[in-house]
C-alpha cells in the first residue's frame, strides 16, 4: 500500500543521526575509555529500565518518520494504481484505525456517547436534546449503559492474557539466547535471572520489557474499540495525537543538539586550542548571542521564517512540509541559542588538555594542529559531549511546549504536547472540565522527560569520573 | 525540633487568622478588588488589548470605543431601543434634513432626482449648555488667561499622568468645537481613517487637507516627531459654515444620505480647540500626555483613571449637561422591563471599571464568580451555558438559571465569507469553468457544521451579502441562495454533494484532478490565526475540500502577511469579515464593488470582484432613499454575486452575551457604542451573591499541612536515631 | 579592581552593539516599515499617504543602514539604525510604535515582575536549601533515596502543568484567591500569592537536587571528616561548615540571576495577567512592537553582562584566593 517515498529533512537528519550513533556505537566498542562507562549504564537496573522506556518512544517516533504518499484503491486512465497526494507515515499506516475514525467533537475516554448534548432527531421526527452515540467509540455494543463495563472488563482480559502470553514469549527467547552464549543450561540461566546475580539486572529489563508490552496489548486492545484517551475538539483520537507528538518531542530535543554540536565542539575546541584573537573572537560571538534573551530571539527566527515561507510558497507542496521545516528551523535556532553553554565547557577542557604532556610533546614533534586536535583532544572532550546532550535533551521537549504556548513553537498543525497544552487551556475552562488532552499530553511528556532525566544521571555518574570516584 | 515544629505551626495559624482578617465581612477572599468597593454602584468589566487611539478623529475600532463613545459626544445617536435602528438627536436638538442646491447654490425641491443635486447641506443645531469634563486644558487663572497652556520644560519633565496637574477648567460646547474637530479630520498627520471618504464627499474638505499638510511641514520644518500647534481656527473649510454660537451647516457634494449615519460617529464629536493647543506643547507627547491617550469630552462619562497596564476606569462628567432614559421603545420593551427607568436622568450607574484581562478563561470564570457583570459566550464555555430547546431556540442551562443570570441574543450587522481572489488564474475570472468551480466549492464547505462546531450554532448561514436586519436583505425562503440552495418542506437544504462534483467536471476538474493533465488540484488558503483554536478549524476546511477532491494547502502567517497577500492579491482562498459601519447596504455591497478593488485601488474589495453590470447598480443604488425601487436594484444585484459567486457567503454571526441578575437595562444594540449611560447595576444583591459564591474552601490545606506533619514524622525518628548513635 | 571593572563596562559595548545590529537585521528581514505602518494605523481604510507620514514621523523613512542622500557622516548617522539602535547606549528607549514612552512603561512594570520575582527566589532559596540540608542530614538512607525521585519526578512536570494545574485548584475551585490580575500597593498580595507559590514549587525538584550535589561534595571533604571526628554533632557539622561552604556556588549561582529577574516571567505573568516586563514582552513580540522588542533585547542583554560582572566580583569577595585582573 505503499507510494511513492518522501524524505523530509528531518527524517533525513533523524537516520543520519541513527547511522551516526551506530557509527559512534561502532567505534566506543573498540575504545575502553568509552565503552567502560557504557558498561557501567548498562549494569545500573535505572539504566536498563529507563532505556527500555526510551526505546519504546524511539521505535514510534522512527516509524513516524518515514513518509509516503499512500495508494489509493482508485486507478488511473493508464490503468496504475493512483497515489494520494496526502503524506502519511509508516506509523499512520500501522494505527490506520485510530487515524481514520473521527467523532464529531469531544468525548471522554472510553466513552460511548458525546460529551456534549445535541439535538437528535429521533425516528418518530421528535427532536430531543440528548448525548449522541459516537460513530466508533463502542458502536459494536447494542446498550451501552449496561454492556459497557463488561466489555472493557473483556478487552482488558483480553488485552492484558495477549500482554502476558508475549512476554513470557520475549522472555523465553531471551534466555534461550543467554544460555547458548553462557553455554549453561536453560534452567539455570532462568535461576540466575531470578534471583538476579548476573551484572547485566536482566530481571529488571525483562520486568520493564513486560510491562511496557502489557500496556501496549491492553491499549491496542481496548483502542480497537474505544477512544482510549477521549477524543477532541474535532473528534481526532487524543491517544493517536499523544503518540503523534513523540516525534516532535525526540526531534527537538536530539536534532537540537545535532545541529548545534558541529559549531560547538569546533569553535569551543578552537577557542581553547588556540588562545589569542581566536579565542577572543569566539568567545565575543558566544557572549554576544548568550545575552540576546532566547525567547526573543526564537520568536524574531519564527517570524522570519514565516514571511520567507509565504514569499517562497510555491516550495512548499503540503502542509506537512510546511510544518516540517519549521520544526527543523525552531531546531536549529534552539540550537543557536543553546550551542554557548557547551562551548564554553569544551573550550575549558581544551585549554587544559593543551597544556597536557603527550600534547605538548606532540607539539614539539611538529605534529600538525588539525592532526592534534582530532587525534588528542577531540577522543578526550568526547564524553563532555555526550553528557550535555543527554542532559538537554529533556529542558528542550519541555522548551517545546512551552515557546508552542506563546505562539513561537511547532507549527499549529503538527501534533506535539506543547499544541496539545496550549488547546487544554481553553478545555480547562470547560464545564464540565474536558481534562483529557492536558493528561495525555502531560502523561506521555512526563514519561519521556522522566525517563531521560533518569537516564540522563546514570549516564552522567557513568562517564564522569569525579563524580564517580567521590561516592 | 519539637520545639520548631510548635514554632512553626504558631505562625502557620498567625498567618491563617491574618487571611481571615483580610478576607472576613465585606468581601469574599478572591474578590479581585478592593473591599471598599464591595458596595459602589460600578460596572465591571474587562479591556483585553490597550485601546491604540482614543481620539476621536482616529478611532476606528471597537475597542477603543467602549471608551470614547461614553466619552465624547457627537450630534446624533442611535435610539437605545427602537429597532430597526433609528437616529435620534444626542448634542443636536434634532436629526438634520439635507437641503439640495444646485450648481449655482439655488435650492432645490425634496424630491428631486439624485443626479440633478449638486449640493445637499445639512444645518446642525446643538443644544445648548452642554459643558466639557474637568480638564487641565481648560483651566484658567483668576486675572484671565489659560494657566497650563505655556508650560515649561521643567514643569512638563515633573508631568507623568495628566493628574500631575492639580487644576482642572470647563465650558460650555459650541458650535465652533464641533467646526474644529471637522477640520481635524482633514488634518494629514493625523490621518483619520475617514479622511478620504469625507474628502469625497465634504466641500473643502481635500483643500484643507493640503493646505494644512503644506502649513505644518513648512512649520515643523521637518522634524519628525515633534508636533508643533496648528491652530486649526485660522483655516477655513468651504463646505463646513458657523451660522451662530449653536449652530453650523455642513455641505456635501451630490446627494449621499448616508451622512447621518456618520454624524452619530464620535468622528463629529466637539473638540476644543484649547485642548490641542495644551496637548500639542512640546515635551508632552514623549510623556505619553496627548490626545490620543486623554480625551476630553462633554458626553455623560470622563476618564478618570488612565493605566492601561491594569485598568482604565470611567467615572461621571460633573458637568453632564443631563440626558434621561427613552419612555418608549419597542412593542415589548415595557414587558421586558426595559422601561422601569423611564424618564430618570443618565448615567444610572457612577463608575465603569475596566481591568486589563488578557484571555477568555479568567474572564469566564470570574464572571461566574460574579465579578465581572456581563460576559459573552465563548464556544469552549457555550455548552455550559447555553442549551437548545427543542425548537431550536437558545436557552439557559440550570446552572445559570440557578445564578440569575440572564441571557440576550441578538444577530450581528457583520459578516463572515470565504472570499475567493478574482484576479487568481484558477479560481477567479469570469469562465465559466471557473464559476463552476467556485459554486461547486461553495456547495461543499457546509458552512451549518462550521457553526455548529466552532460557533456552537451562534451564526446564521449566509445567503449573499447583507445581514438580516439591514436594509435590502431577504428573510425567509425568499432570501434562499438558489446557487447553494434547494428548498425543500419549505426549508433551504444544502445542494448535495454530487451536484458539487456534476459543477466540478463542468469546472474541468473531475474528483478534483484536472482533466487534462490528470494531477489534482492543488488550492492555497491564506490564514492569519494562530490561536490554539485554529488548528482544528483549518483541518475542517482541509476536510471540506476534500470531499471534492481538492487539496487545500493551508498557508498560515500572521496577520499583516495576510493582509499584504491580499493587497498584492496574491492569495486564492480567505475567511474575512466586515463589520458594518451603518446600517445601510452601500456598507456592504460596497466590498464588492470594482473600483474599490483592493490590489488596483487599496479599497476594501478584497476579492477584487469587478462585474460592470453590478457596478453600475451599485452606482445607481448607493444615493438612493431606502425604497422599493432601491429594494429591486439590491435583489438583482445579489442575484448577480450570488450566480458569480466570488463569496462564499459564509455565516453572519450572532451575539450570545450573558449578564447577571444585578445588571440591568440590557438589550443587545449593535449600532449603538454609548449604551453604558443606560445600564444599571444593585450593587446590594452583587455583592451578597459574590459572597455565597464564593466560600472559601480552607480544609485541604488544613490536609496538605497535616501530610506534610506526617511525612516529617519518620524523619524526625530517624534523626533521634542517629543522635543517639552519634552520642554513644 | 576599578580598573578590572572599567574594562568589563568596556568590553560590554561591542558585544551589546553586535546585539542590536543582530536583532535589527532579524527585525528588518521580518517586518519592512510599510507592515508597521498597516499594523498600527489600523485594519480599516488605510491610505498609501497614511503610511507614509506615518513612517516620516517616526523616522521610519530613512534608508536601513547607509543613507546615500546625505553628506558626510550624516550618511551613517541619519539612518533608522543610528536613529534607533544606537540610541539605546543613552538609555533612551524612545517611543513605541503605538506612540508610548518605552522608558516610562519599564519603569512602571518593572515593579510587578520584581514583586513576583524577588519572593520566588528567596522563597525558593529557603526551602530549597532547607530541603537540600534534610536530605544531605539524611544521606544514603531511604529518605534521601526517595527525596530525589521525587526532585527528579517534579523536574519532569512541565511547568505549565504546575500554572494550570495551580490556578485551577486553587483559584477556580478552592476560591482561594482571584483567578488573575493585579492592583498596586499592598492589595497586590492576594494577587501574588498564587504565582509565587507556583513560582517555588516549580523550582524545587532541579534546585533542592543541584544543592543536595553541592552539599555532599563539601559532605565529603576532609575539613568536614576531621570537624566530625572532633565530636562536634551532625548539625554543627552541617550548618557551621558544609552549608557556609557551599554557599559559594549557590551565592554565585543567584547573583547572575539577579539582574534579569528585572525582565519577569514570560508565561506566569501572562497566565496570570500581572503586568511586568514579562506580559509587556510578549505583547509586543505579538503586536510586532520593534521598539519595545528592541528595547527589551538591549535592556537585557544589559543585565545579562551585570549578573556576569557581579559574579565575578562576588567571587573575590566570597573566596580570597581569587583575584581579578
Amino acid at each position: 500500500m505503499m507510494g511513492e517515498l518522501v524524505i523530509l529533512w528531518t527524517d533525513a537528519l533523524i537516520f543520519m543521526l541513527v547511522l551516526f550513533s551506530m557509527a559512534f556505537g561502532i567505534y566506543a566498542a573498540g575504545k575502553e575509555h568509552l565503552r567502560g562507562p557504557w558498561g557501567l549504564v548498562v549494569r545500573s537496573r535505572v539504566g536498563v529500565s529507563t532505556l527500555v522506556i526510551l526505546s519504546f518512544y524511539v521505535v514510534v517516533g522512527l516509524l513516524d518518520s518515514v513518509h509516503f504518499h499512500p495508494l489509493l484503491d482508485s486507478k488511473d486512465q493508464a490503468g496504475q494504481q493512483t497515489q494520494s497526494a496526502e503524506v502519511i507515515s509508516l506509523f499512520d499506516y500501522l494505527v490506520t484505525p485510530l487515524r481514520e475514525r473521527q467523532e464529531k467533537t469531544y468525548s471522554a475516554p472510553l466513552a460511548t456517547h458525546l460529551y456534549a448534548k445535541e439535538s437528535i432527531e429521533l425516528a418518530s421526527g421528535e427532536v430531543v436534546r440528548d448525548f449522541p452515540r459516537l460513530t466508533f467509540g463502542g458502536a459494536h455494543l447494542e446498550n451501552p449503559e449496561q454492556e459497557w463495563s463488561r466489555d472493557i472488563w473483556r478487552l482488558t482480559g483480553i488485552g492484558v492474557l495477549k500482554g502476558l502470553l508475549v512476554s513470557v514469549v520475549v522472555t523465553n527467547i531471551l534466555i534461550a539466547l543467554l544460555a547458548g552464549r553462557w553455554k549453561t543450561s536453560f534452567g539455570a540461566v532462568a535461576k540466575v535471572l531470578i534471583k538476579e546475580e548476573t551484572t547485566v539486572p536482566w530481571r529488571v529489563l525483562l520486568a520493564t520489557l513486560s510491562s511496557v508490552i502489557l500496556v501496549l496489548f491492553w491499549s491496542i486492545e481496548l483502542s480497537s474499540q474505544y477512544h482510549i484517551l477521549g477524543t477532541d475538539k474535532v473528534g481526532e483520537d487524543v491517544f493517536y495525537q499523544a503518540l503523534k507528538s513523540i516525534r516532535t518531542g525526540l526531534l527537538i530535543g536530539t536534532l537540537t543538539t545535532l545541529v548545534m554540536l558541529p559549531a560547538a565542539i569546533l569553535l569551543g575546541i578552537m577557542a581553547g586550542y588556540y588562545r589569542g584573537w581566536v579565542d577572543d573572537l569566539i568567545q565575543y560571538t558566544y557572549t554576544t548571542l548568550n545575552s540576546i534573551p532566547g525567547v526573543l530571539l526564537i520568536a524574531a527566527a519564527i517570524l522570519m521564517l514565516q514571511i520567507y515561507m509565504s514569499n517562497h510558497a510555491d516550495e512548499f507542496n503540503s502542509l506537512v512540509e510546511r510544518a516540517d521545516l519549521r520544526l527543523l528551523f525552531l531546531c536549529i535556532i534552539l540550537g543557536v541559542t543553546s550551542w554557548t553553554g557547551l562551548c564554553r565547557l569544551l573550550r575549558g577542557e581544551a585549554m587544559k588538555l593543551r597544556e597536557v604532556d603527550y600534547v605538548q610533546a606532540a607539539v614539539a614533534f611538529g605534529v600538525g594542529h588539525f592532526t592534534i586536535i582530532v587525534r588528542h583532544i577531540l577522543p578526550n572532550v568526547l564524553h563532555i559531549v555526550l553528557i550535555t546532550v543527554v542532559l538537554d535533551f529533556s529542558g528542550l521537549v519541555l522548551a517545546e511546549a512551552v515557546l508552542s504556548y506563546v505562539n513561537i513553537g511547532v507549527d499549529p498543525t503538527m501534533n506535539s504536547w506543547g499544541n496539545m497544552i496550549n488547546s487544554a487551556r481553553l478545555e480547562m475552562a470547560r464545564e464540565p472540565v474536558v481534562w483529557w488532552s492536558l493528561l495525555a499530553s502531560m502523561l506521555f511528556m512526563f514519561v519521556l522527560v522522566l525517563s531521560a532525566n533518569l537516564f540522563s544521571d546514570v549516564v552522567r555518574d557513568a562517564f564522569d569520573p569525579r563524580l564517580r570516584s567521590s561516592r | 525540633m519539637v520545639r520548631g515544629w510548635a514554632v512553626l505551626s504558631r505562625r502557620a495559624m498567625l498567618l491563617a487568622f491574618l487571611l481571615l482578617l483580610s478576607g472576613c465581612g465585606e468581601r469574599a477572599w478572591n474578590a479581585p478588588y478592593p473591599s471598599s468597593e464591595a458596595k459602589s454602584n460600578t460596572y465591571y468589566s474587562s479591556f483585553s488589548e490597550r485601546p491604540k487611539h482614543l481620539d476621536p478623529a482616529r478611532s476606528y475600532a471597537a475597542n477603543e470605543y467602549i471608551f470614547i463613545a461614553q466619552i465624547y459626544e457627537p450630534p446624533l445617536q442611535y435610539h437605545f431601543l427602537k429597532r430597526p435602528y433609528e437616529l435620534v438627536p444626542l448634542a443636536a436638538t434634532e436629526v438634520p434634513k439635507p437641503h439640495f442646491l444646485d450648481q449655482t447654490g439655488n435650492a432645490l425641491p425634496d424630491d428631486i432626482p439624485a443626479d440633478q443635486i449638486a449640493f445637499s447641506e445639512y444645518e446642525i443645531v446643538i443644544k445648548p449648555g452642554s459643558r466639557y469634563q474637568p480638564h487641565p486644558a481648560l483651566a484658567t487663572r483668576d486675572e484671565g488667561g489659560f494657566l497650563y497652556h505655556q508650560l515649561t520644560p521643567e514643569t512638563i519633565a515633573k508631568v507623568n499622568v495628566l493628574a500631575d496637574f492639580p487644576e482642572t477648567g470647563s465650558r460650555e460646547v459650541t458650535a465652533d468645537d464641533y467646526i474644529y474637530q471637522i477640520k481635524r479630520l482633514s488634518n494629514p498627520k493625523l490621518h483619520s481613517p475617514i479622511a478620504s471618504i469625507m474628502a469625497e464627499y465634504i466641500v473643502g474638505f481635500s483643500e484643507l487637507s493640503s493646505t494644512l499638510g503644506s502649513a505644518s511641514s513648512g512649520a515643523a520644518n521637518g522634524k519628525a516627531g515633534e508636533s508643533e500647534f496648528l491652530d486649526l481656527r485660522r483655516f477655513d473649510m468651504a463646505g463646513v459654515t458657523k451660522l451662530d454660537r449653536y449652530r453650523f451647516k455642513i455641505r456635501l457634494r451630490g446627494k449621499y444620505p448616508q451622512f447621518v449615519y456618520w454624524l452619530a460617529m464620535t468622528f463629529f464629536a466637539p473638540m476644543p480647540w484649547e485642548a490641542d493647543l495644551f496637548y500639542s506643547q512640546p515635551g508632552l507627547e514623549k510623556r505619553n500626555i496627548s490626545l490620543n491617550w486623554y480625551p476630553i469630552g462633554s458626553g455623560p462619562f470622563m476618564l478618570s483613571e488612565n493605566n492601561p497596564n491594569l485598568r482604565m476606569v470611567l467615572s461621571r462628567n460633573p458637568h453632564f449637561r443631563g440626558e434621561r432614559y427613552p419612555d418608549e421603545g419597542e412593542a415589548n420593551d415595557a414587558e421586558m422591563g426595559m422601561l422601569v427607568d423611564a424618564g430618570k436622568p443618565l448615567p444610572l450607574i457612577d463608575k465603569a471599571i475596566y481591568s486589563l484581562e488578557k484571555e477568555g478563561i479568567p474572564y469566564w470564570n470570574k464572571f461566574l464568580q460574579g465579578y465581572y457583570d456581563t460576559s459573552g459566550v465563548s464556544s469552549d464555555s457555550f455548552d455550559q451555558a447555553v442549551e437548545f430547546g427543542s425548537g431550536g431556540e437558545a436557552n439557559l442551562t440550570e446552572e445559570m438559571l440557578a445564578r440569575d443570570i440572564k441571557l440576550a441574543t441578538a444577530v450581528e450587522t457583520s459578516i463572515f465569507y470565504l472570499g475567493f481572489n478574482m484576479a487568481d488564474p484558477v479560481i477567479g475570472g469570469d469562465s465559466e469553468e471557473n464559476r463552476a468551480l467556485r459554486q461547486a466549492i461553495s456547495i461543499a464547505v457546509n458552512f451549518e457544521e462550521f457553526i455548529s462546531i466552532f460557533r456552537n450554532g451562534r451564526g446564521v448561514v449566509a445567503q449573499g451579502p447583507l445581514p438580516i436586519g439591514i436594509f435590502g436583505s431577504r428573510a425567509g425562503l425568499d432570501g434562499v441562495n438558489p446557487v447553494v440552495f434547494d428548498v425543500e418542506n419549505g426549508k433551504p437544504k444544502r445542494k448535495s454533494l454530487d451536484e458539487a462534483r456534476d459543477l466540478m467536471v463542468k469546472a474541468g476538474y473531475p474528483n478534483g484532478k484536472n482533466a487534462k493533465t490528470g494531477k489534482p488540484l492543488v488550492l492555497n488558503y491564506e490564514s492569519a490565526s494562530a490561536g490554539p483554536d485554529s488548528k482544528a478549524q483549518l483541518n475542517w476546511m482541509r476536510k471540506q475540500f476534500k470531499q471534492l477532491g481538492i487539496q487545500l494547502v493551508i498557508r498560515a502567517t500572521d496577520y499583516n502577511r495576510f493582509q499584504e497577500k491580499l493587497r498584492k492579491g496574491t492569495g486564492q482562498l480567505f475567511m474575512f469579515g466586515w463589520n458594518a459601519d451603518y446600517p445601510d447596504p452601500e456598507n456592504f455591497l460596497f466590498l464588492l464593488y470594482g473600483p474599490n478593488g483592493k490590489v488596483d485601488h487599496a479599497g476594501e474589495n478584497a476579492v477584487n470582484y469587478d462585474n460592470p453590470e453590478f457596478n453600475r447598480l451599485f452606482d445607481q443604488m448607493k444615493n438612493m432613499d431606502n425604497s422599493p425601487k432601491r429594494q429591486q436594484i439590491i435583489d438583482k444585484m445579489v442575484d448577480i454575486l450570488r450566480h458569480d459567486a466570488p463569496w462564499i457567503w459564509g455565516f453572519y454571526p450572532k451575539g450570545f452575551s450573558l449578564y447577571h441578575g444585578w445588571y440591568g437595562n440590557v438589550k443587545p444594540n449593535l449600532m449603538a457604542n454609548n449604551t453604558l449611560k443606560y445600564k444599571r447595576i444593585d450593587p446590594e444583591v452583587r455583592n451578597q451573591r459574590q459572597q455565597s459564591w464564593n466560600p472559601p474552601v480552607v480544609w485541604p490545606l488544613v490536609l496538605l499541612f497535616l501530610l506534610l506533619v506526617m511525612t516529617a514524622i519518620p524523619a524526625v525518628m530517624v534523626y533521634r536515631r542517629h543522635e543517639r548513635s552519634a552520642a554513644r | 579592581m576599578i580598573a578590572y571593572i572599567i574594562r568589563r563596562m568596556l568590553y560590554a559595548i561591542p558585544i551589546l552593539l553586535g546585539v542590536n545590529i543582530l536583532t535589527f537585521v532579524l527585525f528588518f528581514v521580518v517586518n519592512s516599515p510599510d507592515d508597521m505602518a498597516r499594523m498600527h494605523l489600523g485594519m480599516k481604510r488605510v491610505t498609501t499617504e497614511a503610511i507614509e507620514t506615518w513612517k516620516a514621523e517616526r523616522g521610519y523613512d530613512k534608508p536601513l543602514l547607509f543613507n546615500q542622500a546625505s553628506e558626510g557622516v550624516g550618511q551613517l548617522t541619519d539612518t533608522i539604525f543610528f536613529q534607533k539602535s544606537l540610541k539605546l547606549f543613552q538609555f533612551d528607549f524612545g517611543s513605541s510604535d503605538s506612540d508610548r514612552d518605552i522608558g516610562y512603561d519599564i519603569s512602571q512594570r518593572m515593579w510587578p515582575s520584581l514583586a513576583i520575582a524577588i519572593p520566588v527566589l528567596l522563597v525558593g532559596l529557603m526551602v530549597n536549601i532547607t530541603y537540600a540540608l534534610l536530605i544531605a542530614f539524611f544521606r544514603a538512607t531511604y529518605i534521601d533515596i526517595w527525596s530525589v525521585v521525587l526532585c527528579v519526578v517534579m523536574m519532569s512536570i512541565s511547568g505549565l502543568f504546575y500554572i494550570i494545574g495551580g490556578q485551577y485548584l486553587v483559584s477556580k475551585l478552592l476560591h482561594l484567591v482571584p483567578i488573575s490580575g493585579y492592583d498596586t500597593g499592598l492589595s497586590a498580595i492576594k494577587f501574588l500569592i498564587l504565582p509565587v507559590l507556583i513560582g517555588v514549587i516549580g523550582g524545587i525538584g532541579a534546585g533542592t537536587r543541584w544543592y543536595r550535589t553541592l552539599f555532599l561534595e563539601e559532605i565529603n571533604r576532609d575539613y568536614v571528616r576531621t570537624a566530625r571526628a572532633k565530636g562536634l554533632s551532625e548539625v554543627v557539622v552541617l550548618f557551621r561548615h558544609v552549608l557556609k561552604n557551599a554557599m559559594i556556588p549557590i551565592l554565585t549561582g543567584v547573583v547572575v540571576v539577579l539582574p534579569l529577574l528585572f525582565m519577569g516571567s514570560l508565561i506566569t505573568e501572562s497566565f496570570f495577567g500581572i503586568p511586568g516586563l514579562g506580559s509587556y514582552t510578549i505583547d509586543a513580540i505579538s503586536r510586532q512592537d520593534f521598539a519595545i522588542v528592541r528595547a527589551m533585547v538591549f535592556l537585557g542583554s544589559v543585565l545579562y553582562i551585570l549578573g556576569l560582572l557581579l559574579t565575578d566580583i562576588s567571587y573575590t569577595l566570597v573566596d580570597p584566593r581569587v583575584r581579578l585582573s
